[in-house]
């Protein structure tokens, strides 16, 4: 669970070096997620070892299996396949995702147009359509990809959007003005008033992007950590089959709290001293 | 204490002279959808002098501010601004917000410096302006501060720093006191008075306070309630050599806030 450990470094940025009592408070902070952490593998290997069911294996158990597997290479072969279209699909989905919301949160015009479309995308069963996206691409990077868009896109751009309409009035006028271009308009008033919302449905859209490649890899093509965990399965191997799904687990909040970090210390600084 | 308030002048809205205007508000209506919000307001503001719109709540008084600041357009009339016809925004008028308009994301000194950022002005330059205004406002030492980190006075002085900092002629503020304690208040009303003797500038100041417009203001213009209308014009004349607080209670001062009470009162009713 190495994965995990490096999430409280950066739930708690040592980077951040103020005063004394800034730091300490920073501390405090990654205590309690460690103690947060201790108790829920604390209850998971109580369950393991109950047993809760003979297909639940003991935290320990499923740490070993997880070290067994980084060793022999599979975990680490599995993650490079998983990422590829994941990093893809959210990447693209996250550019065209916010530039569509931004427009649509601009443009009446544009809204009318493509506002219904991403809500009914929205609305649908994605998991239901993704084997579909076999027939027309195979089972290679590019369905997978699209398998991630589906499922990130429409919440990205949905998110974007509203944050864009919510934008205070009172600091477009401001910018107005002063004469600003609806060029500064944009960039220097209209994205960063609606980061925490563009940034919420950012991390919405990551997380919708694990589920989307988890599930082009159960459904689709049983390739990395859709085709480890599928595999173990099989063979009854549940401790690590366990290891590859914390895995990915472990993955997504690193990816979210990377995320939730950069908004704070790159788009919103002052969120760091509320 | 030699405090000589005259009674103040009041004007027939039709007969005032007004020396040397830099803003001329020339049968402005406007018209939201079916309300009616202005009609027919024509208004003259003297150069280097502060004028107030006092009214009752929904007479129009921000929305002819903003006409006036080219952010509404207005559905009829003109505005002239140092004998020019302005249809939108310009460098010679600088706005104050009543919710302070001020970026959550941005310390002081960004904030005030914002008006020459958007100019282009580079950093070192627009940072030894707005450090200059953060002083004049008294918030030297808070530079560094968010927003949030400061009281509602304090970002409202943030929000007229701001203003001052891209030396416009006029400047328009839109109750930029009302999110104030009475306290803090009166000491703002003074320092608006030093602002105004120090800068040379012609200030249009929205009110609700009977009180502030008497105290602050060269000339008083009544608004009628909706559609607004100017109802009556009134120089106070207060002399303010004299103490604050002798000026509050001297005879003069307390007979100009009455008459105006009287003239609003069937407003209220
Ligand atoms: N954007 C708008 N759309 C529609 N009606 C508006 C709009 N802005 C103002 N109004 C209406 O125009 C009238 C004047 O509003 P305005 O805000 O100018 O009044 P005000 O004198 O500033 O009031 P207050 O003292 O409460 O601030 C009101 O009746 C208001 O409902
Ligand atoms: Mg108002």
């Amino acid at each position: 669970m190495s994965v995990m450990s490096q999430d409280v470094k950066v739930v708690a940025p040592a980077a951040t070096t103020g005063q004394a009592l800034r730091l300490f408070a920073e501390r405090r902070r990654s205590f309690w997620v460690v103690l947060s952490l201790l108790v829920l593998f604390t209850a998971w290997e109580i369950a393991g070892r109950v047993p809760i069911s003979f297909a639940f294996p003991t935290f320990l158990d499923t740490l070993a299996a997880f070290f067994e597997m980084v060793a022999d290479g599979s975990m680490i072969r599995a993650f490079f396949l998983t990422l590829q279209p994941l990093v893809l699909g959210v990447a693209i989905s996250a550019l065209l995702g916010i530039a569509l919301g931004i427009v649509m949160g601009l443009s009446d015009r544009l809204e009318w147009l493509l506002a219904p479309v991403f809500i009914v995308l929205q609305a649908a069963p994605m998991a239901a359509l993704v084997p579909l996206v076999t027939f027309v691409y195979g089972i290679g990077l590019v369905a997978k990809t699209l398998a991630v868009i589906m499922l990130a896109l429409p919440v990205i751009v949905l998110n974007s959007y509203k944050a864009v309409r919510h934008v205070n009035p009172s600091l477009v006028d401001m910018c107005r003005s002063f004469q600003g271009t609806r060029r500064q308009q944009i960039f220097k008033i209209i994205i960063p008033d609606a980061s925490p919302v563009l940034f919420a449905g950012l991390r919405l859209g990551v997380a919708a992007g694990f589920i989307g490649v988890m599930l082009a890899e159960l459904l689709i093509t049983p390739t990395g950590i859709g085709d480890l965990i599928t595999y173990h399965r099989s063979v009854a191997n549940y401790a690590h089959m366990y290891a590859a799904v914390t895995a990915i687990i472990a993955a997504s909040t690193v990816t979210l709290a990377l995320l939730q970090w950069f908004e704070t210390n790159v788009m919103r600084p002052e969120k760091r001293r509320s | 204490m030699t405090v000589t308030a005259l009674a103040a002048d009041t004007f027939d809205p039709a007969s005032v002279v007004t020396h040397d205007p830099v803003v001329r508000v020339e049968a402005i209506c406007k018209h939201y959808g079916s309300t009616e919000a202005l009609r027919n307001i024509d208004l003259q503001f003297e150069r280097g002098k502060l004028t107030t719109l006092l009214g009752p709540s929904g007479c129009g008084k921000t929305t002819l501010l903003k006409i006036i600041a080219g952010l509404v357009p207005a559905t009829s009339g003109q505005i002239v601004v140092n004998g020019r016809a302005v249809t939108g925004p310009g460098p010679e008028r600088a706005f104050v917000f009543q919710d302070f308009a001020l970026m959550p994301w941005a310390t002081v000194l960004r904030n005030v410096g914002f008006g020459l950022e958007l100019k282009g002005m580079a950093a070192a330059e627009r940072n030894r302006i707005a450090r200059r205004y953060i002083e004049e406002v008294g918030l030297q030492g808070f530079e560094d501060k968010y927003p949030h980190e400061l009281s509602g006075g304090m970002r409202q002085r943030v929000g007229i720093a701001r203003a001052f900092a891209v030396n416009a002629d006029v400047l328009l503020l839109d109750e930029p006191f009302s999110a104030v304690d009475e306290q803090n208040r009166r000491k703002f009303q003074e320092d608006l008075l030093r602002l105004v003797e120090m800068e040379r500038k012609t200030f249009i100041f929205v009110t609700h306070s009977i009180e502030e417009a008497v105290y602050v203001s060269d000339r008083i213009v009544l608004l009628s309630p909706r559609p607004g209308r100017v109802s009556n014009i009134i120089d106070p004349r207060i002399d303010r050599t004299a103490n604050p607080d002798d000026i509050r209670r001297d005879p003069g001062y307390l007979d100009v806030v009455e008459e105006i009470w009287q003239g609003l009162r069937h407003y209220a009713e």
